[in-house]
């Protein structure tokens, strides 16, 4: 409301319609008091829902919030994941490069000793085992979407497969836990839970999120370029090889990354198939654990404070540090995919 | 002839990788709902499930799943659409915007697992709530804001600028115009937005493990007394969603006719995943097509 109707408002205090009260002067007064007060908040709550004040004050809460979950998150996280260095003592050397996993052993039988390698290296080998798998076949994919079949594959191809995106990772445990691990155990070998069924169910499970990701960096190039590609008397494939895959290169390796991130993070599906042996494996049909399987099972049944449980912080923490390290090769990705052009 | 046979088997090679991924992923999604297909019945989606006895349901699950959905799009939806709009108009590239970016990105690659470990120590053991559904809610809002902003930003960025000036024009200051003028254009990418992140929701479990607990107490239906610990809209009780209990039936389930259970709990999360993802496209074009022709 403009300067002008406020004024209006305050010259027609007078005109308010009161309902008469009769009888009583002081309490009509009051009524009457109260009614104008009534229209005047009314009015300065008007003002305020439509005022660029409130506006500013609100969406800036809001991005606030997110920079605060962020930075609680990260030290909470911390906090908790340093304290079996700090409070326990433990050497951060022996946590990253040890394979001796004796959490509740007394110090006479060895002492208590937290080496998180097998975890780490089952969390490695299986996540990326699973991108050599995935990404080459997402790849084919979204080539074959963007470019191979344009019409019919992005009508129909491209919304399923970001529907596809969206199928919860426990679906793909269950699946295979119900398929694959059976499948293994009665015409491969081994008992069935492996690295083998864990990377193929992350295989799958990043299929989308790659296959999305680098359709898109492949739908945003110019067409002039492939036209220009065309035109100088390449084939198809030779302009996908020469042109375009070149030209979308940080998008897809951007699509890769996240995909690998997904993988190392992800938790239930994978701890459904493994087998979750705490040791490092030797061949692809040894059960292997990983540190988010770890978490998973030991988080509820260790007590708070104990060293157990401090090292399963510990773990978060490592997870926490390698989402960070996948966000800045992200970035790093883009930076040198812009500086190219 | 070279660079041609080269093309040829190029193509061949590009066909064969798009049909196995779209072969995976059919009969992945296939496989899940004619197994379960045969488990559903009124029965299965209404009964308690049991502990060790055959013949449970999934009621209570498929209550907790939703009602808990609700509370967390609660949080979600406000905080992300305003996060969205402020990235949208009022961002300035500056350090404070970037930051802004960081921290959304930050949030949008954690695993799910830290999120629900962030969550055991704040929702669940720092404000005293224990495994609840608001803990549950609070950890889910952390893992879908990043979401909801970014597809708030992209809706409100695809708005054309020259409705905005238009309203500008007409003397409207910019959050009128955001609200009155952007917004409702913007609504069909909002609400598609919107039920996307709710089918994540659904279908979320890591962070759930932790912070809305792994079991349900016995609920009775007809009380619907916000406070009563047995009621099933209290926010501050426990409650295990299908998609933790499919995890538990598989790893640690005790009943004989488990793989019924499991098969049946796969298919209905599965359904209503792709129920959300149609719906969310389907709402999307069609409120546009009625925004745009009248």
């Amino acid at each position: 409301m403009s300067e002008t109707q406020a004024a209006t408002l305050r010259i027609n205090k007078e005109s308010i319609y009161i309902p008469e009260r009769a009888g009583h002067p002081v309490r009509s007064f009051l009524y009457r008091e109260m009614l104008i007060m009534r229209k005047i908040l009314l009015h300065r709550a008007l003002k305020l829902s439509g005022s660029e004040k409130l506006g500013r004050i609100l969406t800036t809460g809001a991005a606030a919030i997110a920079i605060i979950s962020t930075i609680t998150i990260v030290f909470f996280i911390s906090t908790k994941g340093l304290s079996a260095f700090l409070v326990d003592g433990i050497s951060i050397k022996d946590f990253l490069f040890s394979t001796h996993w004796l959490p509740d052993r007394l110090p006479e039988d060895g002492g208590p000793q937290v080496g998180v390698l097998a975890f780490l290296i089952g969390s490695i080998v299986v996540s990326m085992l699973a991108v050599l798998l995935s990404a080459p076949l997402s790849v084919a994919c979204a080539v074959f979407i963007a470019e191979i079949a344009p019409n019919w594959g992005q009508r129909v191809l491209q919304p399923a497969i970001e529907i596809l995106a969206g199928i919860p990772s426990v679906v793909y445990g269950y699946v295979g836990l119900s398929v694959l691990v059976p499948f293994i155990r009665n015409n491969v070998g081994g008992l069935g839970f492996s690295v083998l069924a864990g990377f193929l169910v992350l295989t799958v499970m990043i299929l989308p999120t790659i296959v999305s990701i680098s359709t898109d960096s492949l739908r945003a190039l110019p067409g002039e370029w492939k036209e220009a590609a065309y035109a100088l008397g390449s084939t198809r494939w030779q302009a996908i090889r020469l042109v375009l895959l070149p030209a979308a290169r940080s998008g897809i390796m951007t699509g890769i990354v996240l995909g690998l991130a997904r993988a190392f993070g992800e938790a239930l599906a994978v701890q459904m198939v493994i087998g979750n042996t705490r040791k490092i494996p030797t061949s692809i049909l040894d059960p292997v654990i990983t540190l988010t399987s770890a978490i998973t099972m030991d988080m509820g049944n260790t007590p708070m404070g104990s060293l157990w449980n401090n090292a399963l912080w510990s773990m978060g923490l490592l997870l926490l540090m390698m989402s960070c390290f996948f966000i800045l090769v992200i970035r790093f990705i883009s930076l040198k995919g812009g500086a190219a052009r | 002839m070279n660079s041609r046979l080269a093309d040829r088997i190029a193509t061949i090679m590009f066909w064969a990788g798009a049909l196995i991924v779209i072969i995976i992923l059919g009969s992945l999604i296939g496989y899940t709902i004619y197994h379960g297909g045969k488990s559903i019945s009124w029965d299965f989606l209404t009964k308690p499930p049991q502990v060790i006895r055959a013949g449970g349901g999934i009621g209570p699950q498929i209550f907790n799943s939703f009602y808990l959905l609700f509370l967390s799009m609660a949080f979600t939806i406000p905080i992300g659409l305003l996060g969205g709009i402020y990235l949208a108009e009022y961002a300035r590239p500056n350090r404070w915007t970037e930051l802004v970016r960081l921290s959304i990105e930050t949030l949008n690659s954690l695993p799910s697992i830290v999120v629900g470990l962030f969550g055991l120590l704040v929702f669940v053991n720092m404000t005293g709530w224990g495994y609840s559904l608001m803990s549950g809610a609070m950890a889910l809002t952390v893992i879908n804001l990043p979401l909801m902003v970014r597809i708030t930003e992209e809706s409100i960025r695809g708005v054309p600028g020259s409705l905005r000036e238009a309203s500008l024009a007409l003397g409207a200051n910019r959050w009128q115009t955001i609200i009155k003028v952007v917004l409702p254009s913007a609504f069909p990418g909002l609400v598609s937005g919107a039920i996307i992140t709710s089918g994540r929701v659904f279908g979320e479990a890591a962070a759930l493990l932790f912070t809305a607990g792994m079991s349900s107490p016995a609920l009775d239906f007809s009380n619907w007394n916000i406070f009563d610990s047995s009621s099933p809209l209290n926010p501050f009780r426990p409650a295990e969603t299908l998609a933790v209990h499919i995890w538990k039936v598989n790893t640690e389930g005790l009943v004989p006719d488990l793989r019924r259970v499991a098969d049946g709990s796969a298919a209905v999360l599965i359904l209503v995943v792709l129920g959300f993802n149609l719906a969310a496209r389907y709402l999307g074009r069609r409120i546009y097509r009625r925004m745009s022709a009248t």
